[in-house]
């Protein structure tokens, strides 16, 4: 039933390059033709995937998070984000797709500095014109959900690394996009906290939150369904951990062990 | 937005505070400065009315390129221009002599500013209120009778707190009774108008000038309007005493009280635009202060814009927010301008008591709103044309 829905992702032939003639550099190329041109990147993730994008640093995969993330434009090639061609979509009507679409998690958490945990989650709603009892409500909920209900008049400042990234967490489900994007989220955070923010990702994907997370951790590699390595701008593996309609790989052995 | 705003320059506040007053010193200079150049046309403006505005004087003077020494200004002349019947813009007409001496009374001495011998259109003409009795009549002067009306700084000079009305006073030996005190008119600029002392016109003649020439004859014109028009007449009628043929050889010099005072008002505009213009270059380098102070904040909110931007704030958003920011800065500073500017015109200023112009503090107030959004709007595009990678890569 799930295989009928389109992919959420569906990239084909995305290529990036920075830079002019000798000096261009490919960031995202996919396997080389015989005559040394880019072919470009293909790739599909299906509704409910949880997606785990490794790489060293220099294999694109900041590059590939930024064109999934609607940050950045590729030099060639279709995107189609939810089944939208955002190829051909101005500044205005990117902005629009990010705040509807995709939930954004940086490895430096980037909250809002001097801003309450509760408005930082409210912020995307607010873009999004929702009226305010209703922002309250469904920020509040969003809050309990990443555990920080007690921590919503809490600035930034006032908060852990770990928690600040459960505020972002927070932040990027509140709209309930279609995807929930991760830039090494537990880059800048010590190995509690790690545990705790994934295991709070691990549980929106077991609820069917379609998730992307880009590392460079093989621990944070293992609660992905599946594993795509990048080297030098084109894929080089991708290896399916687990099913797409089931829990991820962690929760189901925690599971296995408990029963 | 309007809360954003407020927080945003509440986590600068010495900054913010340093901005707003650069626009509070341009905005309460331009308040103040018009109303010091407003103030000082005001006191011009006075001065006009208490001369008497339709006042004009003719005087003798050497006509220019003439051989022949100017004819001296008559009572005859001044006949002349009372007895025309086709003058309906002359209204009165009084020959004045002007001497100067020392009046006595009892023991005390004291020489006025000016001794004035005239007819009794002089006081009228030249807005001279009696205070104390009253003036001397036609019937004085026909009689050539020894009275005289005094300004009020000579009579309290000669009279302290006595009442000089009735009183004798000896000026150069001759006896006059003082029959009135004229009202205090205030001084207007160099001479004192009350330190002067009047009398009848042929007593003045009789006892120091002689019947000779009379210094100056003053005219007063029917209405302010007609005063163009009498001033023609009497060109035409002294031009037929005198037996000038050529216009451009007149041996007399009409001045109007008012053109001489409104060439001091026009100077004296220009002198508020010049202190306005002044003004609003601080206005102006204010708002460049904000621009400034903007451009530091984007720059240094590069990453906060990036994070709005990711999380989907529209363009308009990133836009309205820095607006509002700098618009709140220069409409507090404006505000506080505004009240420094009116505060400070409650203080004379080199001698000038302020006077604000209503426009002014809302052209300023207005101009200031204005700059802030302008001078904030390159700071703010800035911000919102971010790419927001590139905002977020910023460290």
């Amino acid at each position: 039933m799930r295989a009928a829905k389109p992919p959420v992702i569906q990239i084909r032939r995305v290529t990036k390059s920075y830079g002019h003639g000798d000096a261009v550099v490919h960031a995202l190329r996919g396997p080389m033709t015989g005559g040394g041109e880019p072919l470009g990147v293909d790739l599909d993730v299906a509704e409910g995937d949880y997606v785990a994008v490794m790489g060293s640093s220099g294999s694109g995969k900041s590059t590939l998070m930024n064109i999934l993330g609607c940050l950045d434009v590729p030099t060639s090639g279709r995107y189609l984000l939810d089944g939208t061609d955002v190829g051909h979509l101005d500044e205005g009507q990117l902005s629009l797709v990010r705040n509807r679409k995709i939930g954004f998690v940086f490895q430096s958490f980037n909250l809002v500095p001097r801003t309450t945990a509760l408005a930082q989650v409210e912020l995307p709603l607010a873009y999004a014109g929702v009226r305010a009892a209703e922002r309250r409500r469904r920020a509040t909920a969003a809050l309990g959900l990443v555990g920080l209900a007690d921590r919503a008049g809490h600035k930034p400042n006032q908060l852990s690394g770990g928690q600040q990234q459960r505020v972002a967490v927070a932040r990027a489900l509140v709209t309930a996009p279609a995807m929930l994007l991760a830039d090494e989220p537990t880059g800048n955070l010590d190995s509690h906290s790690t545990e705790e923010v994934l295991g709070i990702i691990d549980g929106l994907n077991a609820r069917g939150r379609t998730v992307v997370v880009i590392t460079h951790e093989d621990e944070v590699a293992l609660h992905a369904k599946r594993v795509i390595r990048l080297v030098d701008g084109a894929i080089v593996s991708d290896v399916r951990q687990a099913p797409v309609d089931g829990p991820p790989p962690a929760l189901a052995a925690a599971a296995g062990v408990v029963a | 937005m309007l809360r954003f705003a407020v927080a945003g320059l509440a986590a600068n506040k010495v900054r913010s505070a340093l901005t707003m007053l650069g626009v509070l010193i341009g905005v309460a200079s331009v308040i103040l400065l018009l109303a010091v150049g407003n103030g000082s046309s005001v006191a011009v403006k006075d001065s006009i009315t208490s001369l008497g505005t339709n006042a004009l004087t003719v005087s003798s003077s050497a006509s220019r390129g003439s051989v022949t020494a100017a004819k001296k200004l008559t009572v005859e002349d001044a006949k002349a221009l009372a007895t025309a019947t086709d003058t309906p813009s002359v209204k009165s007409v009084a020959p004045v002599v002007t001497t100067s001496g020392t009046a006595l009374y009892g023991n005390i001495s004291y020489q006025p500013g000016q001794i004035v011998g005239t007819y009794p259109a002089y006081f009228e003409t030249s807005n001279l209120k009696v205070g104390k009795g009253d003036y001397f009549s036609a019937d004085d002067v026909l009689n050539s009778r020894k009275v005289a009306v005094l300004g009020s700084t000579t009579a309290t000079e000669l009279f302290a707190t006595e009442d000089p009305v009735g009183k004798k006073i000896t000026i150069g030996g001759t006896p006059f009774t003082v029959v009135g005190v004229l009202k205090t008119k205030g001084s207007t600029g160099f001479n004192d108008p009350d330190d002067v002392v009047i009398a009848p016109l042929p007593t003045v003649q009789n006892a120091f000038t002689g019947f000779g020439s009379v210094n100056q004859i003053l005219v007063q014109a029917s209405s302010a309007e007609a005063t163009t028009e009498a001033q023609s007449d009497i060109t035409r009628i002294l031009m037929g005493t005198h037996a000038i043929k050529d216009a451009t050889k007149v041996d007399f010099r009409i001045s109007n009280q008012t053109s001489l005072l409104s060439a001091r008002e026009s100077t004296d505009r220009t002198f508020t635009v010049l202190l306005g213009a002044v003004a609003a270059i601080s206005l102006l380098v204010g708002g460049i202060g904000i621009t400034n102070i903007m451009l530091v904040t984007v720059a240094e909110r590069t990453r906060e814009i990036g994070i709005r931007k990711a999380l989907g704030a529209p363009r308009a958003v990133i836009l309205g927010q820095f607006l509002a920011e700098s618009t709140l800065l220069s409409v507090i500073g404006a505000g506080l301008g505004v009240l420094v500017g009116i505060a400070g015109s409650h203080f004379p200023v080199v001698g000038i008591k302020p006077v604000v112009i209503p426009e002014s503090v809302l052209g300023a107030f207005g101009i200031a709103v204005a700059i802030g959004l302008f001078f904030g709007s390159y700071p703010a595009n800035r911000a919102a044309a971010l790419r927001p990678i590139d905002a977020l890569r910023h460290e």
